[in-house]
């Protein structure tokens, strides 16, 4: 039964996958992708891997697919001569090819049994105060990963910023991202903004406190906390952040710092970069992972609401919300 | 007694699997968007009810079950707002002429 079950799920996720590179126009093909994403992630929960399943939902579907669908509305105004050719998307298809069939000999060529530090995770997890392993890993044994993925969305947000067109007589990085949507929101849209905005919050708490002892933690944490601001900006119970403004520039840098900072200071209490000290592990923990939830959520809202538009800050006047 | 449980859980899933099953279908089948949101509509309120009932049972605790009826008035929430954005959307759409799907 539950092979008949997981054999539907692969065919499902070939056809969806399919789908994406195979539609009409980028709408479909982001639409596809997003509905990849979540059977993707219903692929994490049969392999048991309930964090990555979690953080496929809302970072590679959610969030993603909402940065993708404003790219595709871009794209669709955009002049023909702008868009991929021929000799582009071959190109882009050998070197996916290439990627696939790397990765497949990769995952066929693994020994058995497979290398595994399972064991020694189990062994030295009490040390770290915490109760759930992969929060331990990401955290404690290999705090420098998760250092750099704090720091990937602060370098794709900078990515964005410099990629839009300079403005002329107004500072780089200045004005206001154009709205999400041009229609007014309705009734309901803001409706459900009030009623899930305390509940997502909530939510954002409990995965952040929760990823200690359970699957979740700063990164689902932070994806709600993001989904929640869209969600006011949508409603247009929330005015469009300026870029500019030096709070913004705090709250996007807290989480990398306060990491950054932490395993500084792991030199003079531990004796090593991102050593914690002995006794006080999980307070420590809990600040930073706390610093890094809030900055995941802007940043993830940033990624979303893409570089300030030239027409919402270079008029003079313009509507605020 | 589990017995019975299980037998009800059953049931449950089945009319469930009825509602999403003629969701699905109705979505696929029916002419214009706002038929069509009423076929998906039925499947994610109804649909979910009845696979949420039939749960239930098998919670085995009341936390447990108490979450999985928030979880099914969560969901009630947002597919409610999506299908009014999506039909004002749709209606718009056809005003302007532009309604093809």
């Amino acid at each position: 039964m539950s092979l008949f079950f997981d054999a539907a799920l692969i065919l499902l996720a070939i056809v969806v996958a399919l789908k994406v590179v195979t539609g009409r126009d980028p709408l479909t093909d982001v639409i596809a992708f997003i509905a990849y994403g979540i059977v993707l992630t219903l692929v994490w929960v049969r392999l048991a891997a309930v964090d990555v399943a979690l953080t496929e939902v809302a970072v590679g579907s959610g969030a993603t697919g909402l940065v993708l669908l404003r790219a595709a509305g871009a794209a669709a105004t955009a002049k023909q001569e702008a868009r991929p050719g021929r000799v582009t998307k071959g190109l882009a298809a050998l070197v996916s090819l290439v990627v696939f069939l790397l990765l497949a000999a990769a995952v066929l060529a693994w020994p058995k049994p497979q290398p595994s530090l399972a064991l020694a995770v189990a062994e030295h997890l009490p040390a770290t105060g915490l109760g759930n392993p992969i929060t331990g890993v990401l955290i404690v044994f290999r705090a420098l990963d998760t250092l750099l993925e704090t720091v990937v969305l602060l370098l794709a947000l900078v990515g964005i910023w410099a990629l839009a067109p300079d403005r002329t007589g107004a500072r780089a990085w200045s004005g206001t991202p154009a709205p999400l949507s041009g229609m007014t929101p309705s009734g309901a849209q803001v409706l459900l903004a009030q009623l899930l905005l305390p509940v997502g919050l909530l939510v954002t708490v409990y995965q952040f406190w929760a990823g200690a002892n359970v699957p979740a933690g700063a990164f689902q944490g932070g994806a709600v906390l993001g989904a929640m601001w869209v969600l006011l900006l949508l409603a247009r119970l929330a005015p469009l952040p300026r870029l500019e403004q030096p709070g913004l520039a705090v709250l996007v840098l807290a989480g990398p710092f306060a990491f950054l900072a932490t395993g500084l200071a792991g030199w003079v209490w531990a004796g090593g970069f991102l050593d914690y000290p002995e006794g006080i592990e999980k307070p420590v923990i809990i600040v930073v992972e706390a610093a890094i939830v809030v900055s995941i959520g802007v940043t993830l809202g940033l990624l979303v609401l893409g570089p300030a538009g030239p027409q919402a800050a270079d008029r003079p006047g313009a509507d605020a919300s | 007694m589990s017995l019975a449980a299980d037998i009800f859980t059953v049931l449950c899933l089945l009319a469930g699997l009825v509602f999403f099953a003629a969701g699905s279908i109705g979505l696929i089948r029916l002419p214009d968007p706002l038929s069509r949101l009423h076929g998906l509509t039925k499947a994610d309120n109804v649909g979910l009810f009845f696979v949420v009932l039939g749960l239930l049972p098998q919670a085995g605790s009341v936390l447990a079950a108490v979450k999985m009826l928030l979880i099914w008035l969560l969901l009630q929430v947002a597919a409610g707002t999506v299908a009014q954005i999506l039909a004002e959307y749709a209606q718009a759409l056809g005003r302007s002429g532009g309604g093809r799907r």
